[in-house]
């Protein structure tokens, strides 16, 4: 196969992927798997799972994260460049579309009664979630303050995520260091 | 303000998004939410809500879907033609994607090095925990007087919340909210 030809293939995946997965993030997990494990065989399942949480722990969306690994894996960093333009480009058209259409819109009464219904969905739609995250993120009774102080602190006193994200980085890798010290003693004594 | 120092205070805003956007999706909307609606006023937070909404029932990831948003909305309502609000989307699209393409080549290469690594876990130990927090927050942030009007809007949150915890299909419940709205709020 040609080189472009290559190229064109992983953008269209690509395409195909960002084109078809609504509400973003781990709704397009499975699709994703099915096009690179299944169907093309570009990466082995365990690799994909490894992958998979890479790009879960790097900032960024998750379906751009991913289509960058797969781009770079299959064709260096210019395929990098190719399924990123892939995953990004459905989007970018269908959002550009609705925000030329419904700035003229917006203003329209009958737009206005029909988003009144729909903004309190949307914050349900983001609190619903929340339970079963939480369990695969691992929290448990004993960090449970966690995510308690990080959202008033979002919410009340509005901390900004920026300083929230460095200071869970920062705390997770003193406590690596603490327990380190702590185990390093114990051995010192025995 | 000037176009081009609008479109730098864009790309930078964005650029931040993407580089302090961990968790993806939600855990990204209260990072979004400061930098546009809080710190530049770009748009409304009830705009910044029908944005969301708008995400949740069109293709791609929401990081992306406010990139291209907010960077059309920002410059058109500063009043430039709508040519300049595509060069704005643009800008936008391409700062949030620009950490993910660098921090991710960067990974990918070292691969097998981090897989196991246990500082990349001890990172990750407080990280995971707080980005629920922050999902948390997002749906707290939202939940103020002009998204919530009276107390239907709480009927409407209540009936969605239980819904979706069955698992109803969530573009199904926007339509079925917007349908609510229009006969729940005559004119």
């Amino acid at each position: 196969m040609g080189r472009i030809k290559q190229y064109w293939e992983i953008f269209l995946v690509f395409f195909k992927i960002g084109a078809f997965t609504f509400g973003g993030g781990y709704a397009m997990i499975p699709l994703i798997r099915n096009e690179v494990v299944g169907k093309k065989n570009w990466l082995e399942d365990d690799e994909f799972m490894d992958m998979l949480a890479l790009a879960q722990s790097m900032p960024g969306p998750i379906s751009l994260n991913t289509a960058i690994f797969v781009g770079r894996k299959r064709l260096g960093f210019r395929g990098s460049l190719a399924t990123s333009a892939g995953i990004i480009l459905p989007s970018f058209i269908v959002i550009l579309i609705i925000a030329m259409v419904f700035t003229q819109f917006k203003d329209n009464p009958v737009v206005e009664r029909v988003f009144k219904g729909i903004r309190p969905a949307v914050v349900a739609l983001i609190a619903a979630p929340l339970l079963g995250l939480g369990k695969s993120a691992g929290v448990k009774l004993t960090n449970l303050w966690i995510p308690v102080v990080v959202a008033l602190s979002v919410w009340l006193l509005k901390v900004s995520p920026v300083y929230i994200i460095l200071a869970a980085i920062l705390l997770g890798i003193l406590h690596y260091i603490y327990l380190k010290r702590i185990t390093k003693k114990k051995h010192g004594t025995d | 303000m000037e176009l081009i120092d609008l479109y730098l205070a864009l790309f930078l805003s964005f650029l931040k998004i993407g580089l302090f956007g961990f968790g993806g999706g939600y855990a990204m909307l209260p990072l979004i939410q400061r930098e546009v609606v809080d710190l530049h006023g770009w748009i409304s937070v009830s705009d910044f809500t029908d944005i969301v909404a708008i995400s949740q029932t069109t293709p791609g990831p929401i990081a992306f879907n406010s990139a291209t948003y907010i960077g059309y909305t920002a410059v058109t309502n500063m009043g430039y033609a709508q040519g300049y609000g595509i060069v704005g989307s643009a800008v936008c699209t391409l700062a949030v994607s620009i950490p993910s393409l660098i921090l991710m080549t960067i990974v990918t290469v070292s691969f097998f090095r981090l897989k196991n690594n246990p500082w990349m876990q001890a990172s990750l130990s407080v990280l995971k925990p707080a980005i629920i927090g922050l999902i948390a927050s997002a749906a707290l942030l939202l939940m103020n007087d002009y998204n919530f009007v009276d107390y239907k809007s709480w009927i409407i949150f209540g009936a969605v919340l239980v819904a979706s915890l069955k698992k109803v299909d969530p573009i199904l419940l926007i339509v079925l909210s917007g349908v609510a709205g229009f006969f729940l709020y005559p004119a």
